[in-house]
């Protein structure tokens, strides 16, 4: 048949009268578990508490008001602006940003030499990367947690290479969110840094130095702009989870070092008991994965239409 | 020429690789010895011993921990049959009908679970829950998994299908089979390593999941990861470093099995 034959298998079109049937149950468990909630939980930001949980079925903008607006303890002052949960999204962003970054700083290196071993020998290196994204991210980070901790294997080794002297105080600090951070995605860094890499025509950067351009400026000047979209995956792709995670600021940061997954948790699961306000938080996150991803999406478009 | 391979080899990079993944494995290297610890504290080593392993299953806390493993795998395998069902279909549907209109938007529907920050869907299902009066329990938890399990098992099935020709069940069309005969008999045997491979990814990503389960859990009703956070919350145990190192294991054997089972490609 011709179809197959021009447009690959994917122009297949054997099922075409059962297309309906095949996607309906995919479509109805989709809609109705996964975008339905999320729909729901946009309504509920803008519901009124219940003081155990739970909503009261009256519009309010109150969660929205709590999270922006300062009003002073009996709520009659004239507002000002409510620091405290931007502060805490703000402290969100550095942490995914710096666990992002030092994620990029192990990342790319790793992807760049898997990308350029042969090609037979590359799906072990990248199957080896991948092996740890699948065990349960509660244990990696009680394990990262075991490994930092005051008398944990870390601080014994360093205390016997006489590096220091006395125990590094790492969990419950920044640092201990930033690695947990780090050591939850990392394998998220390498995939499309590598997939960018292999793609790369390496007959491109000889040309480059045939016409004696050095490997500095081959470097910069062809492969960095032939694989930042595969750069800005990765980086996407560390940031997101992170900015959201709940398990690394909880188990390795301690009460100050609060993120906005705790903030959201607390509303729900903790004593706070702010349905309402938990939703609104929740939306705010929500509203800014997607912008990111959508200023993601577009500059992969760029990116696609350049070459 | 030397310098033509300059690109290829930047130094420092393998030193960095290997770093990469001595930072991936030292953790779960370092739990999985000291699970085998005789001592009952976390902090001195006392030998090698089987004490935690004996403990995870005789123990004080085994009622417990039997009671969440048994709940842990009962969902993990149903979640893991109903996604990958609907995944097969969904990727029969979006890969051989043809060009299609809703063919994107279906995609971007399938890939939806992975795109949400992973708190504001658990927010969103247990508000959702909550507003259809569904009573939170072993329900509520299948049916959060079963969502997020599908791109999983999506993922590995479209795959396995982009790369089979239309030529084996043109054939079979060409012969009189029919339409269901040719899916049945040509397009799942031919699919089987991707179906396998997509089953158990969904399986594993089921087993761990602990943030939307812990939202939409009932009270009392307990899965492994959910056992596992409440114990760590008191304190690290040897015992959870023991239960810990079994969880690990056979994440690694299922995921070890699925790249085995999808690298097998009959077709070719």
């Amino acid at each position: 048949m011709a179809a197959g034959a021009v447009g690959g298998s994917s122009a297949s079109s054997t099922y075409r009268e059962a297309r309906g049937w095949l996607l309906l149950p995919a479509w109805s468990v989709l809609l109705f578990f996964s975008l339905a909630p999320v729909i729901m939980m946009l309504v509920y930001s803008f519901l009124t508490k219940e003081h155990r949980g739970g909503v009261i079925w009256e519009f309010s903008l109150a969660a929205y008001d709590q999270f922006f607006l300062d009003r002073g303890l009996f709520g009659d002052e004239p507002p000002r602006i409510q620091w405290t949960y931007i502060a805490i999204f703000w402290r969100s962003i550095w942490q995914a940003g710096a666990a992002t970054l030092m994620s990029l700083a192990v990342g790319f290196p790793t992807a760049y030499f898997i990308a350029t071993r042969p090609a037979k020998a590359r799906p072990l290196w990248v199957f080896l990367i991948t092996i740890p994204y699948w065990v349960n991210l509660l244990i990696r980070t009680v394990s990262m947690k075991f490994l930092l901790r005051e008398q944990g294997p870390l601080n014994d080794f360093l205390l016997w290479t006489g590096a220091i002297d006395s125990p590094l105080q790492i969990v419950n600090t920044n640092l201990a969110v930033q690695l947990g951070l780090f050591y939850s995605y990392l394998p998220f860094m390498v995939l499309p840094i590598y997939a960018a890499v292999e793609r790369y025509d390496f007959a491109l950067s000889e040309a480059a130095a045939d016409l004696y351009a050095s490997k500095w400026t081959t470097l910069r000047r062809i492969l960095l702009p032939a694989v930042k979209p595969g750069v800005v995956a990765g980086c996407i792709l560390v940031f997101v989870p992170s900015l959201g995670s709940f398990l690394a600021p909880d188990l390795l940061g301690g009460a100050r070092n609060f993120m906005i997954g705790s903030l959201i948790e607390e509303q729900f699961k903790g004593n706070a008991g702010n349905w309402p306000f938990g939703a609104a938080a929740s939306m705010i996150l929500l509203t800014l994965v997607l912008l990111l991803l959508l200023a993601f999406a577009r500059q992969q478009a760029r990116a696609e239409r350049r070459s | 020429m030397a310098r033509r391979s300059d690109l290829r080899a930047i130094p420092g990079f393998r030193a960095l690789t290997l770093l990469c993944l001595f930072v991936l494995y030292a953790p779960l290297i370092v739990v999985t010895i000291y699970s085998f610890n005789a001592s009952a504290s976390i902090t001195s080593w006392e030998g090698l011993s089987l004490r935690w392993y004996w403990d995870v299953f005789t123990g004080p806390e085994s009622g417990k921990f039997k009671t969440a493993a048994a709940n842990s795998f009962l969902i993990a395998i149903s979640a893991a049959t109903i996604s990958t069902t609907i995944a097969t279909l969904a990727a029969t549907g979006m890969i051989r009908t043809g060009r299609f209109r809703a063919r994107s938007l279906s995609f971007g529907l399938i890939s939806l679970p992975l795109m949400v920050p992973e708190i504001v869907t658990a927010v969103a299902t247990l508000i959702f829950f909550n507003a259809i009066a569904l009573e939170r329990g072993l329900l509520s938890i299948l049916i959060a998994h079963v969502v997020f399990c599908i791109p999983f098992a999506y993922l590995p099935i479209s795959a396995r299908m982009q790369g089979i020709g239309p030529a084996y069940e043109e054939a079979a069309l060409d012969l009189y089979a029919t339409k269901r005969q040719t899916f049945t008999r040509i397009l799942l045997p031919l699919m089987a390593p991707g179906i396998v491979s997509g089953y158990l990814l969904a399986f594993i990503v089921s087993l761990d999941d602990f943030i939307i389960t812990n939202f939409v859990k009932g009270a009392g009703v307990e899965t492994l990861p959910t056992a596992i956070f409440g114990a760590v919350k008191r304190g690290i145990q040897p015992n959870i470093m023991a239960i810990s190192t079994l969880l690990l294991g056979l994440s690694i054997l299922l995921v070890t099995l699925s790249w085995l089972v999808s690298k097998s490609d009959t077709t070719k």
